[in-house]
C-alpha cells in the first residue's frame, strides 16, 4: 500500500470524516436511508454529492438502498450505502446478492446496540452478523474495524480499492462512538474517479461495440453453483493468506494477550498500560479487519511467543471470542470481558481482569 | 427461426426481431410472457436503442429473460427491480433501463421500491405481467389474485374478507406525480397486442425524451398454475380479469398537454393551490356574513 499524502489535520466527526474520504476515494454514488446513529453520514452525502456531480438517492428503505447500490456497482460505479445495525440487516438480502453476483461496493455500519430497536447507543454487536452471516448462503465480505477517526478515513479508501480488486462487498464496521466522536483526522488525497478501475463486466449498454453481457446471480445447475462456490472460497483463502492486518501493541514479552477491534480497542489499549503498571506484562492484538481475521498474528504468540493466556473485550455479550477461541483451540485460557448497552469497557476494569487472567494462568503453571 | 436467407424470389416480410437472442424460450406452451417479450424488444430495436439498454430481471418466472433480451441484462433480487434500475440508471442517466416484473414481484414484496420509483420519478420503463398468480413458485396467490380463484394458497377461493382486495396497480400509480405514462394492455388478439405494441413503444420514447417515469401493465395468462388451456385461460382472463383491471390509459402527460411530469406537476399544484384559496376565500366571507349578520342583530 503506497503511504498516501496527508492533508493538514482538521477536526472531524467519524461519520463526516468517513464521508468525505469516500469521495476522495473516486466515490460518486450514494443511497442510504436515515438511521441514529449515522445520519451526519448521509447528510454530508446529500450536500457534497452534487458539489461533486455525484448521485445521492435517499432511499425508500435499507433493502432500496442497497439493491440501488446493486444495480449502480452492476453499471460499474464506486458505489457506497451507510446504516447502523438494524438497517444493515434489512440489507442482508442485498449484500449476498452483491456477492453471488460479484459486486464490488462498501457499506458502512456505524453498529448500536441490539437486538430488535435496541438504543441508540454503540456497540459492536453486528460482528457475527458482519462476519459469519452477512446474508443468506455461502459468502464473506471483507470487514474492516477503524478505531479512530483516522482510520474511519483511511480504511474507506482501502475497502473500495480491495472490494474492487477481489469483486466482492466490504464493510466497514464502526459504531456510533466513532460515528458520533470528533477527533483530528487527516483527509487522504483526492483520488479521480477516472482514475478507479473499470470493469469490463460493467453494463453499460453493448453501444454497438460488445456482445450483450449480464449481471446474475442465478445458478442453476448443481455442478454450477458448487463450481462458483468452490472457486469464491479458494479465492477467499488466498484473501486469508494475503489480507490479515492487525495492530501489535507491547506484544514483543507479553503474557497476558489482549485482543480487541474498534472501540473497545481504545480502552483496552489504556488496560494494558495500567497492567503494565501493575507489573503484569500485558500486550493486545488489535484486528484492523475483522475478516479475514488475523489468525497468524494470533498463533505466532502462542508457537514461539510468551502468550500465557488470551483476553478479549468486546462491546458484545461476547462474539469475536468465538474465533479467538477456534483459533487457540484450547492451547490455551481464554477469557472475555463484554459490556453491551452502549457502555463503553473502563479500562481500570479491564486491567483487573488482565490480572485476574494472569493470576490464574501463573497458579496453573505451578 | 434462424438460417434461411430468402432466395432471389423470395421476399422477407417477417423476421425475428434483433431485440431477441436465438435462444429458445423456456416458457410454458400459451405463456404470454414470449408475446410480451417480443413487443418489447421489437420495440428496442425500432428505437435503435438495443446498444445502451439494460433490462432488469427480477425473481418470477421471468428471470430467464437474462437468456433472451438481445442487449445488457441484470438479473434482481424478489420484488427489488425498481431499486436495481435506480441504481443503473443514476449511475448512466442516457441509458434506457427497464425491468420486467410479476405481479408478486411489483404489487406484493417489491410495492415499496415501485412506488417509490414512481414517486420519484425515475426515468425507467416498467413492463409489468399481471397474471393473477405466482407462476414461478408453483401457482400461489397473488395481490392481484381475482376474488374466488382457486389457487395454491387460496384452496377455497380468494375470500376477501380474509386476504383482502385484488391490487390494481397503475390506477394506484397513476395518482403520482413521478408518473408520465401508465397504461393497462393485454395480449389476447391480434388487435390488443398491436395496441399493446404502441403502449410499450411509447413508454420507452418517453423513457429516452425524458418525460418521466412509464409503466405497462400486461394482462396476462397462466395456463399452468390456472389449470386451463390456453384457450380457455384468454376465456377467463376476459370474463374476470377485464371486469376488474379495465384495459386503458390511466396517465398520460403529453396527452394531456404536458412535455413532461415537471410541468404536469407544477400545472396539478398550480390548480390546486388556486381551488385552496377559493375555498378558503369562501370560508372567510361566510365567516365575515356570519359575524355581521351577528352584529345587525345586536
Ligand atoms: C425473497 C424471496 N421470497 C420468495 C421467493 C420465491 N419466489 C420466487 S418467484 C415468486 C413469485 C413470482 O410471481 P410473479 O412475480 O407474479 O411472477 P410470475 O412467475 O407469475 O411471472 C416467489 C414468491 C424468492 N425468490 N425470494
Ligand atoms: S408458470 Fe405460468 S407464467 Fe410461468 S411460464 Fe408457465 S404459464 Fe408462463
Ligand atoms: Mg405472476
Amino acid at each position: 500500500m503506497t503511504q498516501p499524502q496527508r492533508e493538514a489535520k482538521r477536526l472531524m466527526k467519524g461519520n463526516e470524516a468517513v464521508a468525505e474520504a469516500a469521495i476522495r476515494a473516486g466515490c460518486r454514488t450514494y443511497f442510504g436511508y436515515p438511521i441514529t446513529p449515522q445520519n451526519e453520514l448521509a447528510a454530508y452525502m446529500s450536500k457534497r454529492m452534487p458539489q461533486v456531480d455525484g448521485v445521492f438517492v435517499q432511499a425508500e428503505s435499507e433493502t432500496g438502498a442497497i439493491n440501488m447500490v446493486y444495480g449502480a456497482a452492476a453499471a460499474g460505479a464506486r458505489v457506497l450505502t451507510s446504516s447502523s445495525s438494524p438497517g444493515v440487516a434489512l440489507k442482508a438480502e442485498g449484500i449476498s446478492y452483491l456477492a453471488a453476483a460479484d459486486l464490488p461496493s462498501v457499506i458502512i455500519n456505524i453498529q448500536r446496540g441490539g437486538p430488535g430497536l435496541g438504543t441508540i447507543q454503540p456497540s459492536q454487536g453486528d460482528y457475527f452478523m458482519s462476519t459469519k452471516a452477512p446474508g443468506h448462503g455461502d459468502f464473506k465480505c471483507l470487514v474492516y474495524a477503524p478505531s479512530t477517526v483516522q482510520e474511519m478515513a483511511d480504511m474507506v479508501g482501502d475497502a473500495f480499492e480491495k472490494a474492487d480488486e477481489y469483486l466482492m462487498p466490504a464493510i466497514i464496521l464502526s459504531d456510533g462512538l466513532l460515528g458520533q466522536m470528533m477527533e483530528p483526522v487527516a483527509l487522504p488525497p483526492i483520488k479521480d474517479p477516472a482514475d478507479c478501475p473499470q470493469h469490463d463486466w460493467a453494463l453499460t449498454g453493448t453501444r454497438g461495440k460488445r456482445a450483450p453481457q449480464e449481471v446474475n446471480s442465478l445458478r442453476l445447475y448443481p455442478e454450477q453453483l458448487e463450481a462458483t462456490n468452490n472457486e469464491r472460497y479458494a479465492m477467499y483463502d488466498r484473501i486469508k493468506a494475503k489480507e490479515q492486518q492487525a495492530e501489535m501493541y507491547r506484544t514483543d514479552d507479553a503474557d497476558i494477550i489482549v485482543v480487541a477491534y474498534g472501540a473497545s480497542a481504545r480502552t483496552a489499549k489504556s488496560a494494558v498500560d495500567l497492567a503494565r503498571d501493575a507489573g503484569v506484562r500485558a500486550g493486545m492484538v488489535r484486528p484492523l479487519l475483522v475478516w479475514p481475521f488475523p489468525d497468524d498474528a494470533l498463533d505466532s504468540l502462542i508457537t514461539g511467543g510468551t502468550a500465557k493466556g488470551f483476553l478479549t473485550v468486546e462491546m458484545s455479550m461476547g462474539q469475536m471470542v468465538e474465533d479467538v477461541q477456534l483459533l487457540v483451540n484450547g492451547r490455551l485460557p481464554i477469557d472475555s470481558f463484554n459490556r453491551t448497552g452502549g457502555l463503553v469497557p473502563e479500562p481500570k476494569a479491564i486491567a483487573e481482569r488482565i490480572e485476574k487472567l494472569y493470576k490464574q494462568t501463573a497458579e496453573g503453571g505451578n | 427461426m434462424t438460417g434461411h436467407t430468402p432466395s432471389a424470389n423470395e421476399k422477407a416480410i417477417f423476421t425475428r426481431t434483433k431485440g431477441l437472442t436465438d435462444t429458445a424460450f423456456t416458457y410454458c406452451a400459451g405463456c404470454m410472457h414470449g408475446i410480451v417479450h417480443r413487443l418489447v424488444a421489437e420495440s428496442l430495436e425500432e428505437l435503435d436503442v438495443l446498444g445502451k439498454t439494460i433490462g432488469i430481471a427480477p425473481v418470477g418466472c421471468s428471470v430467464t429473460a437474462t437468456n433472451f433480451f438481445n442487449c445488457d441484462m441484470l438479473q434482481a433480487s424478489h420484488g427489488r427491480a425498481a431499486a436495481a434500475a435506480t441504481g443503473v440508471k443514476r449511475v448512466n442517466p442516457d441509458n434506457i433501463v427497464f425491468s420486467y416484473q410479476g405481479d408478486g414481484d411489483l404489487a406484493a414484496i417489491g410495492t415499496a421500491e415501485s412506488v417509490h420509483a414512481a414517486a420519484r420519478g425515475e426515468h425507467i420503463t416498467v413492463i409489468f405481467i399481471n397474471n393473477a398468480i405466482y407462476g414461478m413458485t408453483g401457482g400461489q396467490m397473488a395481490p392481484t389474485t381475482m376474488p374466488g380463484q382457486i389457487t395454491q394458497t387460496s384452496p377455497y377461493g380468494r375470500i376477501i374478507a380474509q386476504d383482502g382486495y385484488p391490487l390494481r396497480v397503475v390506477e394506484m400509480l397513476a395518482t403520482l406525480d413521478g408518473v408520465a405514462y401508465a397504461e393497462r394492455v393485454t395480449v389476447d388478439t391480434p388487435k390488443n397486442i398491436r395496441t399493446a405494441k404502441r403502449a410499450i413503444r411509447k413508454a420507452f420514447e418517453y423513457q429516452r425524451d425524458k418525460v418521466g417515469y412509464t409503466i405497462i401493465e400486461v394482462l396476462c395468462t397462466c395456463p399452468t398454475n390456472w389449470g386451463l388451456n390456453p384457450l380457455e385461460s384468454a376465456d377467463w382472463m376476459r370474463e374476470n380479469m377485464f371486469p376488474y383491471y379495465p384495459l386503458g390509459v390511466y396517465r398520460d402527460v403529453k396527452a394531456e398537454g404536458y412535455a413532461n411530469i415537471v410541468d404536469a406537476a407544477a400545472a396539478l399544484l398550480e390548480e390546486q393551490t388556486a381551488a385552496e384559496a377559493e375555498r378558503q376565500a369562501a370560508e372567510a366571507a361566510k365567516e365575515a356574513a356570519k359575524v355581521a349578520a351577528k352584529g345587525g342583530g345586536e
